[in-house]
């Protein structure tokens, strides 16, 4: 088992140096709005990319991100073995979008609809993303939220259908009133890692993880 | 469908597995949002699939627009066993994932307590 696994590494090592450019599997980071994708993405692109600028800004408003954004050939080294992802940041899922919630962060009215046509488009565009152009899920939550909403359900549900790899991130655990075990009981079936993607916390075990379910 | 609306009432479809199976997704899809931009709450037997949701979620999106539509509210019993349901049950139409789905205009339907068996929302008439 040791053996076969030693040498399926070493092949796909040599095939990753051969082939570098296609073997990028394609990554894409969901979840509902404000759970703090982009600010993950952020960090791993920072913590593997030499001059690692950001993926794109973060926010507490809702659905900062209104479009997919793609890093493409991130290198994440582990046990001496190099996986490469191409990290897609992605809007956060949702099935309703009010502007007049937007005017509540003193947003004008004119850029309160802006931002709701471009919030409707980026989700259309990330349901599109998770039905035919990405490898795996990377699904992150906030923690100190109840994650028994329908739409982790039905994107979990929709993620499982297309047998993807999916790792579940619970992420502001630095916040008093995160619960991981509550993330755990939602989704049993998956594995989850709990992390604070703001201060940095349990990085190491989340980049061991990745490896695992994407390498 | 035919509409028989009182003028202050919350009308709803219910909608037979039977009556979805005949249709393709993007029909089922379009008889769900003509519904619910209707005003109406539609409440499905026996729901739709991984990926007609996904649809679903995708021509909502295209349809909101500001004062008009908000999008939608939608409910279903988390599968608890998800992903159990192999090739052959689903060719054999023994497909565990069908669950009742309701459905509703995101501006009148709220949920107000969801777990794996129990959903109460409450609906409002306008
Ligand atoms: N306390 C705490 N705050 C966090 C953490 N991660 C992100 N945030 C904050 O949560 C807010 C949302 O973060 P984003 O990274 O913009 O969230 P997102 O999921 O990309 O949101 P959308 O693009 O709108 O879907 C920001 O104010 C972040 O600073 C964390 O680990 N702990
Ligand atoms: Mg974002």
């Amino acid at each position: 088992m040791g053996l076969l696994k030693n040498l399926r590494s070493s092949i796909s090592r040599a095939a990753s140096t051969l082939f570098s450019e296609e073997e990028s599997k394609r990554i894409g980071i969901y979840g509902p709005p404000n759970a703090g994708k982009t600010t993950l993405a952020n960090r791993i692109v920072r913590d593997w990319t030499e001059h690692g600028d950001a993926v794109g800004p973060e926010s507490h408003i809702p659905h900062e991100t209104r479009r997919a954004r793609r890093k493409e050939n991130v290198e994440i080294e582990r046990d001496g073995k190099t996986v490469s992802i191409d990290v897609v940041d992605t809007p956060g899922v949702t099935t309703k979008v009010d502007y007049t919630e937007f005017l509540e962060h003193d947003m004008e009215e004119d850029d309160a609809v802006r931002r709701s046509r471009e919030a409707t488009e980026g989700v259309a565009e990330a349901m599109h993303w998770l039905r035919e152009d990405v490898d795996g899920v990377i699904y992150v939550l906030d923690a100190s939220t109840d994650p028994f909403t329908q739409v982790n359900t039905m994107l979990i549900g929709i993620i499982e259908s297309q047998d993807l790899p999916v790792l579940i991130l619970a992420n502001k655990i630095d916040l008093d009133e995160s619960s991981v075990q509550r993330i755990r009981n939602a989704f049993p079936q998956h594995e989850t890692i709990p992390l604070s993607a703001l201060e940095g916390d349990n990085m190491d075990e989340v980049y061991d993880k990745i490896a695992e379910y994407f390498g | 469908m035919a509409e028989v609306k009182q003028p202050d009432g919350v009308q709803i479809d219910l909608i037979s597995g039977e009556r979805m199976d005949g249709l393709a997704s993007m029909e089922k899809i379009r008889m769900i949002l003509d519904g619910v931009r209707d005003g109406n709450i539609v409440i499905l037997e026996e729901g739709l699939s991984p990926e007609e949701e996904s649809r679903l979620i995708e021509v909502t999106m295209t349809e909101i627009s500001p004062d008009e539509f908000n999008g939608i509210e939608i409910e279903t019993y988390p599968s608890s066993e998800s992903g159990s349901s192999g090739l052959f049950d689903r060719l054999m139409g023994n497909d565990s994932n069908k669950k009742l789905t309701v459905i509703g205009p995101a501006n009148r339907i709220e949920t107000l307590h969801k777990d794996e068996t129990l959903i109460q929302t409450l609906v409002s008439r306008t």
